[in-house]
C-alpha cells in the first residue's frame, strides 16, 4: 500500500468511526423524513380532530338568508328575532361553535359582518363566508342592474399560458419554474454547508496534528504534500459516505414509515387526499390534469444531468476550499487564531449564496454568468442555474477553470503547509507566509 | 565505507537568518553520535536534512555511501524534540499505522509490536487511547515507534526528556543494545552527563558553525589540565591510630609534612577522621606524573589515583562562552 492510500485510510476509518458521525447520519434521514412526512401526517391529523361546527346566523339585512352554503365541516343555522349579547352567551354555552352577526344594510353598501367565536376561527372559514357573502351580493347588484347573472358566468373565461422554453439539443419543453427554483436552491445551499462543514474538518485536522505534535514524526515518514492530500482526500469520502447513507436511509425511512403511518393510499399518485384538495377546487377532470401536470414537470428536470454536476461542483469545490483551509491550519496553532483567516477565505462562499435569490430571478443575467465561472463561487452558483438549463460550453469552462484552480491553489497551499507546520509560536505575518511560498 | 554518514559543507539560510554554516560531519558506522549545542544552533534544522524534511541550500549528504535519497526514509528512525501521538487513536492501532508508515506490512508490523509490548510489559495498554495514558508511557510506546522499523540509522533528539530515572536506564539500555546490533545513532541533548555515558564521537555547534568535534576520549585529553586526584595514607596516622584512638591528634600538618617534588602544585588538600588525606595536585605539562606518586609512596600508602578529566559540562560551557565572546 502506498502511503497516500494509508493516510487516506486512517483519515477516513478515524472519522467514520467516531460516535458524532454515526449520530448525525442516522439522526439526519431521520430529521429530514420527518420533514418529508410531518405535512401530509398534520393535514390528515387535523381533518380528523376538526369536529362539525355549527354557526348561528343572525341576518339583519336579510339578504343573505339561507344563501350561504354549508361545508363538510361547517353548517350555518339561520335565527330570527334574536339578540346578538344573547347568542354570544350561547357560544360560551357551547351550543355553537360561532355567531355570525350581520347587521342591517343596503345591499350597495359594503357589508360589516362580524364572526364571535370563544375559539380561533379557522382561515378556512372565514374565507367561505367572505366567498359566499361576496357572490350574494354581487349577484343582487347584477339583477339590480338588470345583468342575467347566468350572462357573466357564461362569460367568464379560464387562460392558461404554458412557458415554454426552445432548447437546441431536446427541442422544445415545458419549463416549470417553480421547481426548478426550489431544486437549484436546495442544492447550493447543500453545496455550501457541505463544502463549509468538511474543509473545517481538513482544517481542525491540521491543528490537531500540530497540536499534538505528532506531525514531525510524521513528516519524517511521509511527504508533507502526502500528508495533506490524503487528509483532504480522506475527509472527501467521509462527506461522500455521509450523503450516500442520508440519500439512502432517508428514502428508506421515508417508505416504510409513511407506508405504516400513512398508509399505502398516500403513496400512488391517484391517492385520496391529494386529489381530495384538488377536486374541492376544481373538478374531477380537471384533477387529473393537474396530476399529470405534475408527473410532466418532475419529469422535465434532468435529474441526471443534475446530479452528475452536483457532485463534481461538490467535489472539486470542496477540493478547492480544502486546500486553503489546509493551508491556514498549518499556519496556526490553534483554532481560535485560525477563525480571522478562514473568515476571509470563506467569503466569496457567502457572496455565491447572499447572490442566489437574484439569480434564481434571473439565472442568465451577466451576474449569474461571472459568479458561476469564478472558481471560488462557481461550486454554489452554477448549482443555482443548472436546473434551469445552461449551455454545455459554460458547464465545461466553469469547471476547467475550477479545476485548474484548485491544482493552483493546492501547490502554493501545500509550500505554505510544509513551512507552517513545523513553526510554532506566534501567528505568522501577511510577509512571512508569502516567504514560505517561495521556501 | 567506514563512515555511515557524510555530511560536506552543508549550509542553509531562512530569510537573514543562517542556520547552518558549511556544516561537515562524518558518523562512524555502528557509533552513537552526539550532536550537541545551545538551543537555536541548528541542531534540528541538521537533523530535519537527514530526515529530508528540509533540504540544504549547499552541501551534500551521504547515508552509507550513498546521495541522500527518499529511498533512506524507510532506514531511519527518528525521535523528534517535539513528538506526539494522536489522543483519540487507540494505542496499538497507532503503533501500526506509524510502523505501515516506514514501510513494515500490518501483519509484520503487528507481530514486531506484541514483542516490544512484552518487552516493556505494557501489552495491556494495547486497546487503550493515548489520552488514558501518563506521559512516561506515552513516550515509551513513541520510543517503540521509532524504532519498530528496524532502522540502520537512529536520530533521537532529546530522548530522555519526559522520562522517570527508571526508565531513562531501561531506555540507554536500550539505545546501546540497538548499537550493538549494528545501528548507527545520532544523539542530541543538552543533558552532559548522558553524553559521557552513550556517545563514542560528538559535534558541538554553535550559531550554526562547528566549534568542537571528535571522540569522546579525545576532547577530553586535549581538555584535562593535568589534574591528579591522590587519596594517600599517612604513616605517622596508621602508627598513631594503632597508639590511641585519639583523632584529635591525628591532625598533621600540611606544609611541614608535604612539600612537593618540582613541577607539581597543590592545589587543596583533605584530611578526613580516618586519617586518610585527598590531594589535588596539578603538574606541568611536560612533567611524568610518576615521580609524584613515587614520592607519595614513601610517605604513606597511596589508597587511590586518579586523572582529573574535565566532564563533557563543563567543556560545553566553556567553548561556548569562549565561542560567544569571539
Amino acid at each position: 500500500m502506498s502511503n497516500l492510500s494509508i493516510i487516506i485510510k486512517r483519515e477516513y476509518l478515524t472519522r467514520v468511526k467516531k460516535r458524532s458521525f454515526l449520530i448525525l447520519t442516522f439522526l439526519g434521514p431521520l430529521f429530514f423524513a420527518a420533514l418529508m412526512i410531518a405535512p401530509s401526517l398534520l393535514m390528515i391529523e387535523s381533518e380528523k380532530m376538526e369536529s362539525k361546527k355549527n354557526i348561528a346566523v343572525l341576518d339583519e339585512s336579510g339578504i343573505f338568508d339561507g344563501k350561504i352554503e354549508n361545508t363538510d365541516a361547517n353548517t350555518f343555522l339561520y335565527l330570527y328575532n334574536e339578540n346578538v349579547d344573547s347568542l354570544k352567551n350561547l357560544v360560551f354555552e357551547g351550543i355553537y361553535d360561532a355567531v355570525l352577526y350581520i347587521p342591517a344594510t343596503e345591499f350597495n353598501i359594503p357589508v360589516n359582518a362580524k364572526l364571535y367565536s370563544n375559539k380561533q376561527i379557522p382561515m378556512t372559514l372565514s374565507s367561505h363566508i367572505e366567498r359566499e357573502m361576496k357572490q350574494v351580493v354581487e349577484h343582487q347588484k347584477l339583477l339590480a342592474s338588470g345583468i342575467d347573472p347566468a350572462l357573466v358566468k357564461a362569460s367568464q373565461t379560464s387562460i392558461n399560458v404554458a412557458t415554454i422554453r426552445m432548447d437546441e439539443e431536446n427541442g422544445e419543453k415545458t419549463s416549470y419554474a417553480e421547481l426548478e427554483y426550489i431544486i437549484g436552491f436546495v442544492l447550493a445551499i447543500i453545496i455550501y454547508f457541505a463544502v463549509f462543514l468538511f474543509s473545517n474538518q481538513v482544517l481542525r485536522g491540521v491543528i490537531e496534528e500540530k497540536t499534538n505534535r505528532i506531525i514531525e514524526v510524521i513528516i519524517s515518514s511521509v511527504k508533507p504534500f502526502e500528508l495533506m492530500m490524503g487528509k483532504i482526500v480522506g475527509i472527501a469520502l467521509v462527506g461522500l459516505t455521509q450523503f450516500l447513507l442520508w440519500i439512502i436511509l432517508t428514502l428508506g425511512i421515508y417508505l416504510v414509515s409513511s407506508t405504516l403511518i400513512l398508509g399505502p393510499e398516500i403513496m400512488s399518485p391517484s391517492g385520496t387526499v391529494m386529489t381530495e384538495q384538488i377536486s374541492q377546487i376544481t373538478e374531477t377532470t380537471q384533477g387529473q390534469d393537474i396530476m399529470l401536470e405534475a408527473v410532466n414537470m418532475v419529469q422535465s428536470i434532468n435529474f441526471s444531468a443534475i446530479l452528475w454536476s452536483f457532485l463534481f461542483y461538490f467535489v472539486f469545490g470542496y477540493l478547492l476550499y480544502a486546500a486553503m483551509f489546509a493551508a491556514i491550519g498549518g499556519m496556526v496553532d490553534n483554532e481560535t487564531d485560525s477563525n480571522q483567516f478562514s473568515t476571509v477565505v470563506s467569503i466569496p462562499l457567502i457572496i455565491a449564496l447572499v447572490c442566489a435569490t437574484a439569480m434564481i430571478n434571473n439565472p442568465d443575467s451577466s451576474l449569474g454568468i461571472w459568479l458561476s465561472m469564478i472558481p471560488f463561487t462557481s461550486p454554489i452558483s452554477m448549482m443555482i442555474r443548472i436546473p434551469f438549463g445552461v449551455p454545455y460550453w459554460q458547464v465545461i469552462v466553469s469547471l476547467l477553470i475550477l479545476i485548474i484552480t484548485f491544482i493552483i491553489i493546492t501547490w502554493i497551499a501545500s509550500k505554505i503547509y510544509r513551512t507552517g507546520i513545523l513553526m510554532y509560536g506566534k501567528k505568522p505575518s501577511l510577509k512571512e507566509i508569502w516567504k514560505w511560498m517561495k521556501y | 565505507m567506514n563512515n555511515f554518514i557524510e555530511i560536506n559543507n552543508v549550509s542553509k539560510t531562512y530569510g537573514d537568518y543562517k542556520a547552518l554554516n558549511n556544516i561537515s560531519i562524518k558518523v562512524p558506522r555502528q557509533s552513537i553520535y552526539g550532536l550537541l549545542g545551545p538551543n537555536g544552533a541548528g541542531k534540528t534544522t541538521l537533523i530535519r536534512m537527514l530526515n529530508q524534511i528540509t533540504a540544504p541550500d549547499e552541501g551534500e549528504i551521504f547515508i552509507n555511501g550513498e546521495k541522500l535519497n527518499r529511498s533512506h526514509i524507510t532506514q531511519i528512525g527518528y525521535l523528534p524534540e517535539e513528538r506526539g501521538l494522536y489522543k483519540t487513536m487507540k494505542v496499538g492501532e497507532q503503533a501500526i499505522y506509524l510502523a505501515q508508515l516506514k514501510g513494515v506490512s500490518y501483519k509484520e508490523a503487528e507481530k514486531r509490536l506484541k514483542q516490544w509490548f512484552k518487552k516493556f510489559d505494557i501489552l495491556s495498554w494495547w486497546d487503550k487511547k493515548v489520552e488514558e495514558l501518563s506521559k512516561g508511557m506515552q513516550q515509551k510506546i513513541q520510543f517503540i515507534v521509532t524504532v519498530i522499523h528496524e532502522p540502520q540509522l537512529l536520530i533521537f533528539d532529546e530522548p530522555f526528556s519526559g522520562f522517570d530515572p527508571i526508565n531513562v536506564n531501561i531506555l540507554k539500555k536500550e539505545i546501546l543494545e540497538l548499537r550493538d546490533k549494528g545501528a548507527t545513532i545520532i544523539f542530541s541533548t543538552h543533558n552532559m552527563a548522558s553524553v559521557e555515558e552513550l556517545c563514542d564521537n560528538i559535534t558541538l555547534i554553535n550559531k550554526g558553525n562547528k566549534i568542537l568535534e571528535g571522540s569522546v576520549y579525545q576532547i577530553k585529553q586535549d581538555f584535562k589540565d593535568n589534574s591528579f586526584e591522590i587519596v594517600l595514607r599517612h604513616k605517622d596516622a596508621e602508627t598513631q591510630r594503632f597508639k590511641d584512638d585519639d583523632s584529635e591528634s591525628l591532625q598533621f600538618s600540611n606544609s611541614a609534612t608535604l612539600t612537593l617534588p618540582e613541577g607539581f602544585t597543590l592545589i587543596s588538600e583533605k584530611t578526613d577522621t580516618n586519617g586518610e588525606i585527598t590531594l589535588n595536585v596539578k603538574a606541568k605539562n611536560d612533567v611524568n606524573p610518576n615521580i609524584l606518586i613515587n614520592y607519595l609512596s614513601e610517605k604513606g600508602t597511596i589508597v587511590s589515583y586518579r586523572e582529573l578529566l574535565p566532564s563533557m559540562n563543563d567543556i560545553f560551557i566553556n567553548q561556548l562562552t569562549m565561542n560567544n565572546v569571539q
